[in-house]
């Protein structure tokens, strides 16, 4: 299995995600430059944390018109798996992959610690080694991490079974929306989140929580692709 | 053509600036301050002396990359 890190310029959490496929799964891994126009080499996009372009007008607004995004919705359309962890949530809401937005935290805070997210949806390609309703340990690091969308999207993110995880109950860190903490698209293969599972696969890091999210893409790629163990 | 463009955050979205800047007058002791958005203030010099050809293009600038319209409306003023 391949995977794709995306690099823009000002993003800040691209060698985590790249090690973090690496350590956790050994699996085969490049940067991809923000100009880049051929993705199809990759299985699974990572689309990292950071600061894309500065920020500038608003998370990822900049980004999203960035070469390498043409081809990251293409190959969300083809079913291929895209992640998109705090300034790469940002990014896909931004590119309409995802439904909602992210406002600026209702504390006014830059927030920078763990936090305790409940696994609601256990049934995605990046969350099948967890069960549902656990808790899980993953840090957060983010000034604009507020989920936000309108009654009738969150009425159909929740028919569809599109929250992926959430803030533990009486633990929302930003004012999020139902404390949502990560969506998926309606087909699932597409994901955003804004705490960081790159930076918990470890437990010298502080915890290892963030690991089987890996362990779950590497899953459900041999399932769809009945491959071998070592492929 | 000169253009300004005001992008706000939705009047039903919690606005967690404007709420800080509130707070903040309130306790200056700016007591008659109701509610306070905070927004974003663009200008643009445009290469055209079409107002309705600006116009459209100002709406597709606004509603492409300018604002989200998830969370924020806008609004311009053309002069010239």
């Amino acid at each position: 299995m391949k995977f794709a890190v995306i690099v823009f310029p000002g993003s800040n959490c691209d060698i985590d995600c790249y090690k973090a496929v690496e350590d956790a799964i050994g699996q085969k891994v490049d940067y991809v430059w923000h100009t880049a126009t051929d993705l199809s080499d990759y299985d699974c996009i990572l689309v990292p944390g950071g600061f894309s372009y500065g920020d500038y007008l608003r998370c990822g607004a900049i980004a999203r018109f960035a070469p390498v995004m043409n081809e990251v919705v293409k190959a969300a359309a083809a079913g291929k798996y895209v992640l998109g962890i705090c300034n790469g949530f940002q990014i896909l809401t931004e590119a309409g992959l995802l439904p909602g937005a992210l406002l600026r935290n209702n504390g006014m805070k830059f927030r920078c610690h763990n936090t305790q997210l409940e696994v609601v949806n256990n049934n995605t390609a990046f969350t099948n080694q967890y069960a549902a309703g656990e808790i899980i340990n993953i840090p957060i690091a983010h000034g604009e991490g507020n989920y936000y969308c309108d009654d009738a999207t969150l009425a159909e993110l929740k028919a569809n079974n599109q929250i992926v995880f959430r803030y533990a109950a009486g633990t929302n860190p930003n004012g999020s929306l139902e404390n949502i903490a990560g969506v998926s698209n309606k087909q699932g293969n597409v994901v955003g989140m804004m705490p960081h599972p790159e930076r918990a696969i470890d437990q010298l890091l502080g915890s290892e929580d963030g690991k089987r999210m890996f362990t779950s893409i590497l899953n459900a790629w041999r399932e769809q692709h009945g491959a071998a163990i070592n492929s | 053509m000169k253009a300004t463009v005001y992008v706000t955050i939705k009047q039903n979205v919690l606005d967690p600036q404007g709420s800080a800047v509130q707070g903040a007058l309130h306790t200056m002791g700016f007591e008659e301050v109701g509610k306070v958005r905070v927004g974003k203030y663009l200008e643009f010099e445009l290469d055209t002396t079409d107002r309705s050809e600006a116009e459209a293009r100002l709406t597709a600038m606004c509603e492409k990359l300018l604002a989200n319209t998830v969370i924020e409306d806008y609004r311009f003023e053309l002069e010239g």
